[in-house]
């Protein structure tokens, strides 16, 4: 099959029915051995066994960001190429960014509050993290006032392009401004200064979440093709009645 | 808090943040089967109905095969 074939979308529906069993088994799998590391990763010298908790904090941060720039990637396919999959690719990334933005949330608020001694406070990492997290709901409310696809595609589009600013904001707040959050340490010039025996777990546990983002991707893109077809079908069965 | 393994006094606040996340993931897992079930249910009834695309039926009827949507 060509790439190409995949813009059809019953080709898409027939693959992601071949690959999402594929993909499940490989996400469980994943999960059981990064679940395994986190458990028996050693306590950190200064956080303790809270350490635990930046194995599904720092996951869903940065896939609460690659959910938003796969939605950006989606925005250029409706608005420049009109690819058929773009739209459904970004509306239903949509729930789960925000799924994601949400759990990186409220574990770093359930870590700060040991470590730093509060849930919340306003410096540029987590406030530009909640606002992630309120663009998303915006998107999502946007997809849902707009009753035809094609229009609410082309509108959150253009919303979500200008909503990506907020990524870089995200990742270099920590450098810009002077932060309670600590500065990046895992992809960083001069490499991680996390320690081998808690990066392991921490990029496993990484690797089972993008592995379960897109199979919920995936699965969602399917359930939004059936949905659109369903419509279709329902608007020809009301246009022949109104015909006859 | 008994896990096998000792978290220490901050135990409450790890617990919470692996349920937490249990739950998201439950929850967005719920969703995408129970739509799937839904739109699948509604497009089989639709089907039976024998509602098709125009493309469809003109294929069906030439004996090609169609990949519309």
């Amino acid at each position: 099959m060509a790439l190409i074939d995949l813009a059809n979308p019953s080709r898409f529906r027939a693959l992601a029915d071949r690959v999402l069993p594929w993909l499940g088994v490989a996400t469980v799998v994943a999960f059981a051995f990064g679940l395994k590391q986190a458990y028996f990763a050693p306590d950190d010298y200064q956080q303790g066994a809270t350490v635990k908790i930046m194995f599904v904090h720092v996951p869903a941060a940065w896939l609460g960001m690659m959910a938003w720039g796969l939605m950006s990637l989606a925005a250029l396919g409706t608005l420049v190429w009109r690819h058929p999959l773009a739209d459904v690719a970004a509306k239903t990334a949509a729930p789960l960014g925000a799924a994601f933005t949400l759990l990186c949330l409220v574990t770093g608020s359930l870590w700060g509050r040991p470590m730093w001694g509060t849930y919340w406070v306003w410096d540029a990492r987590l406030t530009s993290e909640l606002v992630l997290f309120l663009m998303y709901l915006g998107v999502i409310a946007l997809w849902r006032t707009i009753d035809d696809p094609g229009r609410a595609a082309r509108a959150a589009a253009v919303l979500t392009l200008v909503g990506a600013l907020d990524l870089p904001i995200i990742k270099f707040s920590v450098d810009w401004w002077n932060t309670l959050h600590q500065p990046a340490s895992v992809f960083r010039v001069g490499g991680s200064t996390i320690d081998a025996s808690l990066l392991m777990p921490l990029l496993i546990m990484a690797i089972a979440f993008t592995l379960l983002f897109f199979t919920l991707h995936l699965a969602a893109m399917r359930n939004e093709i059936m949905r659109r077809r369903v419509r279709t079908l329902l608007m020809m069965q009301a246009d022949a009645a109104g015909g006859r | 808090m008994e896990l096998g393994i000792d978290l220490g006094p901050h135990a409450a606040f790890i617990v919470s943040a692996y349920g937490f996340a249990v739950l998201i993931v439950t929850a967005m897992t719920a969703w995408i089967v129970v739509d799937h079930r839904r739109q699948a249910r509604s497009l089989a009834e639709l089907e039976a109905r024998g509602a098709t695309r125009r493309s469809e039926r003109t294929a069906r009827v030439s004996g090609e095969s169609m990949p519309g949507t």
